[in-house]
C-alpha cells in the first residue's frame, strides 16, 4: 500500500496550523497596539478613529462576503446554465 | 535605425515563427522581445515622430514619448515572460497569434494618429482572438466569436469616432480629445469597451477563462492596458472617469467572492485593478496619473504570475475550479510560493509592487478630497486581498485536501514565474527605478510610517476576517455554478427573445395566411355549387391548352397585321 510511505506534508499536522494562526493573531494585536504608538499622518477626518484601518479592513471583508452570499440567491445558476 | 518601429520586429518574427519549429522557434520567441527591449533602449527616445505616406495621406506610425515608450517596455517584459511559460506550446497558431498580439499592442501605443490606432486596435482584436480559439473547445469556440464581437465593435466605434473628430476638427493627431464633442464620446465609448467598463466588460470574464493555459496569460497583459494607454492621453482629468473607475474596482471582488472558476476570478479582479488605473486618469493630477501608469506596470507582472500560476495548475490538473482542487501545496510547492507572490503583490502587501503603485492612485484621491470615493476604494482594497490574496492561493493548494497528486508545473513555467515574482518584489523594494520612467514629474515616496502602518492594519485586518469566517462556516463554499453577469443579456434574454419573436411572426403568418385562403376555399366550394359551374368555360382547364389557345390567337394577330 503506497498510503502508508505517504509523505507527512506541513499543514497535516493540526499543530502547525494553530502555530501558524497563532502568529497571525499575535501580529494582528501588534498592529492594533502599533497604532497607539505610533503618529499617524491624517488626511481624512475619520482616519483619526484608534485603529481605523483595521475595523474598517475587517467590517469591509465581512460585508463584502454577506452581500456576495446573498448575491448567490439572485445570480447563482446552474454549471452549464447558458449552454442548456 | 531609430526609424524603425518596434512593432515591426514583432510582426517580422510573427512571419518567422509561422515557418520555423522546434529550438529555432523557440529562440525566436526569446529574442523578438529582448532584441525589440534593446531596440527601445538604444535607438528609441521621446520625441520622435515617423510618418508613412498612404495615399493622400500621412500616417503616423511611431510618436514618442516617455508615457508610450514606458508602455512599450512593459509589453517588451509582458511578452517576454509569455514567451517563456509557453515555450513548451507546439501550436504554432498560439505563437503567431500571441507575437502579432504583443506586437499590435506596441503598435498601439506608438501610434501617432487614430487611423494607426485604429489599424492596430482591430489587429490587437483579431489575433487575440485566436488565443481564446486555440483551446478547441465549443465553449471556447463560441467565447472566442462573443469576444470578437465586442471587440470589432470597439474598433467600429473608434473609426467612426476618428471620421466625426476629423469632421469637427480637421485633424487626425492622437492627442487629448475630451468629453466635449460626438467624436469625443465615441472614441471614449470605444476605449471603455477595450478598457472593460461596468456593463461593457462582460466579453473580459466570458473570454479570458476560456483560452488555452498560455493564452490567457498574454491576454491579461496587452488589451486592457492598451486601453488603459489610450484612455490616460485622450481623457486624463475627465471626472466621470473616477466614478466609472471607482465602480470598476468595487463591482467585481462581489461576482470573485462567489465564482469557482479561479481563472474567472483573476478576470474579476483584473477589471477591479483596472478600475484603479482608470480612477488614477479620472483624477488627472500628475500623481493620479503616474500612479495609474505605474500600477498598469506592476499590474501586468503581478497578474501574468497569478494568470501563470493558475495555468499551471490547469496544464497539471486539467481543471482549475475552487470546488475540485486543494492541497496542491504539497505536489506543487514551488508553484505555491510564487503564487503567494503574487497574491501578496497584487494585494499591495509593503515591499511587494502592488503598494508602490496603487498607493499613489489612494493619495491621489485623498489630495483631491474625494473622501467617500476614497472609503470605496479603500473597501476595494480590502476585497482584493481577500478574493486575490487570499481566496485563489487558499483554494487551489490548501483548504481541503482534494486528494489530488500531480507533478510540479514544468521548468519553462517556473521560470517564467519566477522572473515575474523577482519582477514584483524588485518594484516593490527599489521603486525609485519606475519612478523614474514615469511620465510625470512627481516627487513620490510610499514608504513612510503611516502608509506601511495603515495598510498592514487593513490587509491583516481582512484575512482576520476570512479567518473568522471560515471558522463560523460564515464563508461561502465554492460552488459548481454559473453566476448571471451583463453576459445573460445577450446571451440569454436575447436569444430568447429572439426565439419568441420568431415563433411570434410564424404564427402571425399562419394566422394570416389561414384568414386569407379560409373565405377562398370557401368561395370557391360556393362556386362549384352554383348551376354557372356547369357551364363548359367555368370549368377547370389545363394550363397548356390556354398556352395553345393564346398562341393561335397570337399567331392569328400576326397574320393579320401582315396581310391585313
Amino acid at each position: 500500500m503506497p498510503d502508508q510511505k505517504q509523505k507527512d506534508y506541513l499543514f497535516d499536522n493540526p499543530k502547525n496550523v494553530s502555530r501558524l494562526l497563532n502568529g497571525f493573531y499575535v501580529i494582528c494585536v501588534l498592529l492594533v497596539i502599533a497604532d497607539f504608538i505610533v503618529h499617524r499622518h491624517i488626511g481624512f477626518g475619520w482616519e483619526e478613529i484608534p485603529a481605523f484601518y483595521a475595523i474598517y479592513g475587517f467590517a469591509a471583508c465581512v460585508v463584502l462576503v454577506v452581500i456576495a452570499k446573498k448575491m448567490r440567491n439572485i445570480v447563482m445558476r446552474k454549471e452549464n446554465y447558458y449552454d442548456e | 535605425m531609430s526609424e524603425l518601429a518596434p512593432f515591426v520586429l514583432f510582426f517580422i518574427a510573427a512571419l518567422l515563427a509561422a515557418v520555423t519549429h522546434g529550438t529555432l522557434r523557440q529562440l525566436i520567441l526569446l529574442a523578438t522581445p529582448v532584441i525589440t527591449g534593446l531596440h527601445l533602449w538604444l535607438n528609441i527616445e521621446a520625441g520622435l515622430l515617423v510618418t508613412h505616406p498612404i495615399m493622400s495621406y500621412e500616417l503616423t506610425v511611431m510618436r514618442t514619448d516617455k508615457l508610450s515608450i514606458l508602455f512599450a517596455y512593459l509589453f517588451c517584459i509582458a511578452s517576454f515572460i509569455a514567451a517563456i511559460f509557453s515555450l513548451h506550446v507546439k501550436d504554432t497558431k498560439q505563437h503567431v497569434a500571441g507575437l502579432m498580439y504583443a506586437g499590435s499592442a506596441l503598435g498601439a501605443v506608438f501610434s501617432g494618429d487614430l487611423i494607426t490606432l485604429f489599424i492596430f486596435w482591430e489587429l490587437l482584436a483579431i489575433s487575440s482572438v485566436f488565443l481564446i480559439w486555440a483551446r478547441g473547445t465549443e465553449r471556447a469556440l463560441k467565447a472566442g466569436m462573443r469576444y470578437l464581437v465586442f471587440q470589432v465593435l470597439s474598433g467600429v466605434l473608434l473609426l467612426a469616432g476618428a471620421l466625426v473628430y476629423f469632421h469637427d476638427t480637421g485633424s487626425l493627431a492622437f492627442n487629448h480629445i475630451g468629453l466635449g464633442s460626438t467624436a469625443g464620446w465615441l472614441i471614449f465609448i470605444a476605449f471603455g469597451i477595450k478598457s472593460a467598463f461596468p456593463f461593457l466588460h462582460s466579453w473580459l470574464t466570458d473570454g479570458y477563462p476560456e483560452a488555452t493555459v498560455t493564452g490567457t496569460v498574454f491576454l491579461s497583459a496587452f488589451t486592457t492596458k492598451v486601453a488603459v494607454y489610450a484612455l490616460a492621453r485622450g481623457f486624463a482629468g475627465e471626472e466621470i472617469l473616477v466614478y466609472i473607475g471607482v465602480t470598476m474596482a468595487c463591482f467585481p471582488i462581489f461576482y470573485a467572492v462567489i465564482e469557482n472558476d479561479l481563472r474567472k476570478v483573476l478576470a474579476y479582479s483584473l477589471i477591479n485593478q483596472v478600475g484603479f488605473m482608470v480612477t488614477g486618469i479620472g483624477i488627472g493630477t500628475a500623481l493620479a496619473l503616474n500612479g495609474a501608469v505605474a500600477h498598469a506596470f506592476s499590474d501586468v507582472i503581478f497578474k501574468g504570475l497569478l494568470f501563470m500560476s493558475m495555468g499551471a495548475v490547469l496544464y497539471r490538473v486539467g481543471n482549475i475550479n475552487g470546488s475540485d482542487l486543494g492541497g496542491l501545496y504539497k505536489s506543487m510547492p514551488k508553484t505555491t510560493v510564487l503564487c503567494i507572490v503574487g497574491a501578496l503583490s497584487i494585494s499591495a502587501f509593503p515591499l511587494f509592487s502592488g503598494f508602490v503603485s496603487k498607493s499613489m492612485v489612494m493619495t491621489a484621491l485623498m489630495h483631491e478630497d474625494y473622501s467617500y470615493l476614497w472609503l470605496l476604494m479603500l473597501f476595494a482594497s480590502a476585497g482584493v486581498f481577500h478574493h486575490a490574496g487570499i481566496k485563489i492561493p487558499y483554494f487551489a493548494f490548501f483548504a481541503h485536501d482534494s486528494g489530488i497528486r500531480t507533478q510540479e508545473a514544468p521548468t519553462n513555467m517556473l521560470i517564467a514565474m519566477t522572473i515575474a515574482a523577482v519582477l514584483c518584489i524588485f518594484i516593490g523594494t527599489q521603486p525609485q527605478y519606475l519612478y523614474a520612467l514615469l511620465p510625470w514629474e512627481v516627487d513620490y515616496w510610499p514608504y513612510d510610517t503611516t502608509h506601511v502602518l495603515a495598510q498592514l492594519q487593513l490587509l491583516f485586518f481582512s484575512a482576520l476576517a476570512f479567518v473568522w469566517l471560515n471558522k463560523k462556516g460564515l464563508y461561502p463554499p465554492e460552488l459548481r455554478s454559473t453566476n448571471l453577469d451583463v453576459e445573460w443579456f445577450y446571451r440569454k434574454l436575447l436569444p430568447a427573445g429572439a426565439q419568441r419573436g420568431v415563433t411570434f411572426l410564424y404564427n402571425t403568418k399562419e394566422s394570416a395566411v389561414a384568414m386569407v385562403i379560409a373565405p377562398a376555399q370557401r368561395a370557391r366550394v360556393m362556386f362549384s355549387k352554383s348551376p354557372v359551374a356547369k357551364y363548359h368555360l367555368s370549368e377547370s382547364w389545363p394550363t397548356g391548352s390556354m398556352v395553345f389557345w393564346i398562341s393561335i390567337i397570337l399567331v392569328t394577330y400576326l397574320l393579320l397585321d401582315i396581310f391585313g
